[in-house]
């Protein structure tokens, strides 16, 4: 079975339909990105993965267990909150917001979940904590609280989070939406080791270069349903569908667009 | 912005740039007159103060150091306000978490439980608690009610675990601080729910996607982070409950430092320095909270930018009330 098996997930928030039935499987060591235009249900059905959000039909399992239910006779029985917590330590999660702790340094942003839910010893999480932090590149920010990092500093710190509590998958919910131009390169960086490392990556995205270079599979969704799905090169380059077509022309015209005024605003300061 | 705009700018270019700034302050009239307005009200009020015989210092700082005072101040006024505070501090953080709660029945209870103590005074309900013995006449039992115990056919002593003299319980410092403790937790389940919806809800989303439990959530990352709001109002409420203690001559508490005074006063025909050596106290241990008060929300500001180490006094903090004074 591979990683990640979801089949015929469903939901909806108050009478408006946002999933429509998402049949997707990851395969372990896979990176794969979701991508669409916003409104489509990506986010959504990343939060459904680690039950963020209760699905209302179909089935998600993750490493073989049924997410957020048990099967008991022929019916499905709600699994309690602390069932619910269990399933979610396997499954790291990186917030387009970051959401650090901001009452805890960087250090004890990274060792809090291993101490307080792994229950591990203080002195073993601070030295994995020092090492995560190292491996994102901010062995030397690790007493600073989130308020005196940058935005791609505090992304860094939320995927070492993520990764002290070693999961079997990482979600990524558009973790360079909310940085400053300059600050998605350092980000995507560690992403791309993470991926180069061999970890399973499900990621919502509209960084088309890193959907290119990196993802195993790009899936495109549109409308709570997946539009077309296949290698990034066949999906970007040479899409199926009218929807998909339409979507990169305009993720492509944007770009342009602002490497115009980028190129523009140039000019100005050299004249 | 290009370089020939500078050339548009009132100043003919001259060649040479212009250089540092001394330019005339803006005269405040308006300042000197309310120095001098507020100078002469301060001096009528120190002349007050010590040529008024009335006020008779000496009786004053007597009064304010006899052990029944002293033994009324530690119990009655600083213990009583902990007390009180402590026990409205945890039930109001409780009712505000099941104010909260997704559980339809935890929510109504926490409702009355804040309409009923928010509408009483605490004057009436402390002088209720005084009287509350003559509920329990025969002792208050803890075990299955008599009524029911009835119908199964039992005797009620034979299910009661322990029976206790209510009179004990409700008349004293208990009466007065369960009194207070319980007006305490209905303000304090406002300011604590405050505090915990001040905080983002992405917080409680990054703890629960870490595996967190709920409980470990509000209590490791939702309630430190709520502190920030909570501890301003909170300290308020410490110092309005440090005044209040003298409520408690309602129930009637005799260790209480105001209730002593007022005898001493009343015992000696000097009601008027008596009452003055109570304010004299009450302003030193409001001095003592509100230095306390500014210690604790810089510490609880921690990661919010606020101010830490010795970057500033916590005396200057005090004395900017917010903002400064310009």
């Amino acid at each position: 079975m591979p990683l990640v098996h979801a089949v015929n997930v469903h939901k909806s928030f108050h009478h408006n339909e946002v999933l429509k039935g998402i049949d997707l499987d990851v395969e372990s060591g896979e990176v794969v990105c979701l991508l669409g235009p916003s409104g489509s249900g990506k986010t959504t059905f990343l939060r459904c993965i680690n039950q963020l959000e209760t699905i209302d039909g179909g089935r998600i399992w993750v490493d073989g267990d049924l997410a957020g239910f048990v099967e008991r006779g022929d019916r499905l029985h709600r699994l309690p909150d602390k069932a619910i917590s269990t399933q979610r330590r396997e499954i790291g999660m990186v917030f387009q917001r970051f959401n650090l702790f901001p009452h805890m340094t960087a250090l004890e942003n990274v060792m809090e979940a291993p101490v307080r839910v792994r229950g591990r010893g203080k002195r073993e999480a601070r030295h994995r904590g020092l090492q995560l932090l190292e491996r994102v590149g901010l062995g030397d920010h690790c007493d600073h609280y989130p308020a005196h990092l940058s935005g791609g500093q505090q992304q860094r710190v939320a995927i070492a989070r993520a990764l002290a509590m070693d999961p079997k998958l990482m979600l990524f919910d558009e973790p360079t939406s909310a940085l400053d131009p300059e600050l998605v390169g350092e980000v995507l960086t560690v992403m791309r080791e993470l991926a180069e490392q061999g970890m399973t990556m499900i990621v919502v995205t509209h960084e088309m270069g890193f959907a290119r270079g990196v993802a195993d599979r790009v899936v495109f969704m549109d409308g709570g349903v997946v539009v077309e799905q296949g290698e990034p090169k066949h999906v970007i380059d040479n899409p199926q569908h009218e929807r998909t077509r339409s979507f990169l022309s305009r993720i492509k015209a944007e770009h342009d667009e602002h490497a115009r005024a980028i190129q523009e605003g140039l000019q100005v300061e050299r004249g | 912005m290009t370089a020939g705009a500078v050339t548009g700018s009132g100043l003919e270019p001259t060649g040479e740039r212009p250089g540092r700034i001394d330019a005339v302050p803006v005269r405040h009239p308006g300042r000197w007159v309310a120095v001098a307005v507020v100078a002469v009200i301060a001096a009528l009020i120190i002349n007050l103060l010590v040529t008024n015989a009335a006020f008779n210092w000496s009786f004053v700082f007597q009064a304010m150091v006899q052990s029944p005072v002293l033994h009324g101040l530690i119990w009655g006024t600083i213990l009583g306000t902990v007390f009180s505070m402590v026990f409205g501090v945890v039930l109001g953080v409780v009712l505000a978490v099941m104010r909260l709660s997704e559980n339809p029945v935890l929510r109504a209870a926490a409702f009355v439980y804040t309409w009923f103590f928010r509408a009483v005074p605490r004057l009436v309900l402390l002088s209720i608690m005084g009287t509350l013995g003559i509920l329990w006449q025969h002792g208050l039992g803890f075990g299955v009610p008599e009524t029911f115990a009835r119908w199964f056919g039992s005797s009620n002593a034979a299910l009661s675990f322990a029976t206790i003299n209510a009179n004990d319980v409700f008349v004293g410092l208990i009466g007065g601080v369960v009194g207070l403790g319980l007006t305490e937790a209905a303000y304090m389940a406002e300011i604590a729910r405050a505090g915990i919806l001040s905080v983002d809800a992405g917080q409680t989303e990054a703890a629960s996607a870490l595996g967190m439990s709920r409980g470990k959530t509000m209590r490791r990352i939702v309630l430190p982070q709520a502190m920030r709001v909570i501890v301003p109002p909170t300290g308020n409420e410490t110092i309005a409950m440090v005044k209040d203690t003298s409520l408690m001559l309602a129930v009637p508490v005799s260790a209480e430092m105001f209730f002593q005074l007022q005898a001493i006063g009343s015992r000696t025909f000097q009601t008027f320095p008596a009452e003055i050596a109570a304010v004299v106290w009450y302003l030193v241990i409001g001095t003592v909270l509100m230095i306390v008060q500014a210690q604790l929300e810089r510490r609880f500001g921690k990661g919010f930018g606020a101010m830490t180490g010795t970057q500033q006094g916590t005396i200057a903090r005090l004395l900017s009330f917010r903002g400064g004074m310009s």
